[in-house]
């Protein structure tokens, strides 16, 4: 059967050169980088190269950069180290709906703490609300984490107009890049951003090493306790090869950016128009322009996400959904839902997300398995009866 | 394939659902929906001489556990009396299917609440309706 896999926005196959770039670091290379001999001096280097080929993606100073195990936990040090850093100033978050929930769980403990938070809306294309936003901000905020696009969606935040509004305010700037780091250029010092962060996963790099970029002078509270790995702001000795192949891939990306955009860019307006062209009541989701290149995201009426995904999964295609019969939690999608999606319309969320290991011909058979698979669902749907039923 | 979260039997109802459609002159009909995900069953069904259930059909709109539910109970179900029909639970559902997901124990498994609620309605017609009704 054929195969194909348009679900990296979950994970990615891993490009030749970073594996070749880790593999030594799996073998012979396997010291622990605070060691003193030249075992630990080989990881250490090793280490650092990473550390300046991930900050230079984001145009940052290397020694702000803290590796992580993950997006996840570097999201988890943004929100309560930062905020924790800057308690003596005040007591005021802001943080936007459609944050990942590796932001919104961290505010939302740090609520439970005594913190005041304020969740900004986002508009029907996923955009942060900037009037919102300007009114959420207080004397006595000290912190704003906005993403820099939303890897559900797609939607791309204007970061710069963000970061104007909360300039020249003493308030901390965090955002998140994950989703946003491979496709989109960032640079902290143009755009004034005190804090990113970042994941090796999305950058074509092996899971398990993540990334948060600090700028110098502000005051972190570490999360994960330990030795003085990280220059004291995070323990734990340091995921050598992942941090490796990290640092390649950063490489890469900063490097390849332009064609990897083009080549994804091109797949995904075949997708769309290709689905747009043969499925009726069929939305795209997201923002129609201001969107990363590789993400697809549909709502399909009056069928559901995760039969979609099953049907699909039969005939060797790889996809993933944000309908609540697909999560673990059965909510679906708080992007969706923020974006003003009604719940059955978000049970119908399909998510195509492109990797450069996609073809033309992918794209082809998706489309070719695809109608029939939305068709016999609807043709079980009693949604679809009674819409058939109403429009006569 | 993938999707390891379900039993070989859920996969196997799914993939090949049974008494898929609707009856247009049924005798009983049961709409239950999940408010909360926005799922939903609307099951049809047809009452013989006997009070057996000579047809059971019905139209899904839910996850893959969703339809597999259904697909079964429609099996469960055809060739009973009203008295055994209404005594299918969840559970057995469920059972028969080799097990469902804990996740999905309740919010997919609206089949046996959507057959009773069409035989309800059957018998609420058939009060209403006097004898001669429907057949």
């Amino acid at each position: 059967m054929r195969e194909v896999y348009l679900d990296n926005y979950a994970a990615h196959p891993l490009p030749e050169e970073v594996r070749e770039a880790m593999l030594p670091f799996l073998s012979e290379a396997f010291g622990n980088p605070s060691s003193l001999h030249r075992w630990g001096d080989r990881a250490r280097e090793a280490v650092e190269e990473a550390r300046q080929k991930v900050a230079s993606l984001v145009n940052g100073d290397p020694e702000g950069l803290i590796f992580t195990s993950c997006g996840t936990e570097a999201n988890n040090l943004a929100i309560k180290g930062l905020f924790q850093g800057q308690r003596k100033k005040g007591n005021h978050l802001v943080v936007s709906a459609v944050e990942h929930f590796s932001v919104l769980n961290p505010a939302r403990t740090l609520e439970k703490q005594g913190a005041e938070v304020t969740v900004v809306p986002v508009d029907g294309s996923g955009k942060v609300d900037l009037e919102a936003l300007e009114e959420s901000l207080r004397e006595d905020t000290v912190l704003v984490s906005i993403m820099a696009a939303n890897g559900e969606v797609g939607t791309v935040q204007p970061l710069r107009e963000i970061a104007h509004l909360v300039k020249g305010r003493d308030i901390l700037l965090h955002t998140d890049a994950v989703a946003a780091a491979s496709s989109i250029p960032l640079d902290v010092e143009e755009l004034g951003v005190d804090a990113v962060t970042l994941s090796s996963d999305l950058l074509y790099g092996p899971k398990g090493a993540g990334a948060l970029w600090v700028r110098r002078g502000v005051r972190l509270i570490p999360q994960l306790e330990g030795g003085v790995q990280e220059g004291g702001r995070r323990g734990g000795t340091e995921n050598v090869p992942s941090i490796v192949g990290m640092g390649k891939a950063a490489e890469l990306a900063r490097e390849r950016r332009e064609e990897r955009n083009q080549f994804l860019r091109e797949l995904r307006d075949h997708l769309v128009e290709g689905v747009i062209g043969r499925l009726e009541h069929v939305e795209l989701t997201g923002h129609p322009t201001d969107r990363l290149p590789w993400n697809a995201s549909f709502v399909v009426e009056f069928v559901e996400g995760e039969a979609m995904l099953l049907l699909l999964d039969s005939q060797g295609i790889a996809v993933s959904s944000g309908s609540a019969c697909t999560s673990r939690a059965l909510k679906s999608s708080h992007v969706l839902n923020a974006m003003g999606i009604p719940p059955e319309k978000a049970q119908g969320s399909i998510l195509f997300s492109l990797g450069l290991q996609n073809t033309r011909q992918d794209v082809d058979y998706l489309l070719e398995v695809l109608p029939p698979v939305v068709e016999r669902l609807r043709s079980m749907s009693p949604l679809y009866d009674k819409f058939l039923k109403e429009r006569g | 394939m993938g999707m390891a979260m379900y039993s070989d039997k859920v996969m196997e109802h799914f993939m090949n659902p049974r008494n898929v459609g609707e009856i247009e002159d049924a005798d009983g009909i049961g709409e239950v929906g999940n408010p909360v995900c926005g799922d939903m069953m609307t099951f049809y069904i047809k009452v013989d001489d006997q009070g057996r259930l000579s047809d059971v059909k019905y139209k899904t709109f839910g996850c893959g556990a969703a339809i597999a539910v259904s697909s079964m109970i429609s099996e469960m179900a055809k060739g009973k009396t009203l008295e055994e029909a209404l005594k299918i639970t969840r559970e057995d559902v469920a059972q028969e299917l080799g097990g469902l997901p804990k996740n999905k124990m309740h919010c997919s498994n609206l089949g046996a609440d959507a057959l009773h609620k069409a035989i309800q309605d059957y018998l609420e017609r058939r009060k209403k309706g006097g004898e001669s009704h429907g057949r």
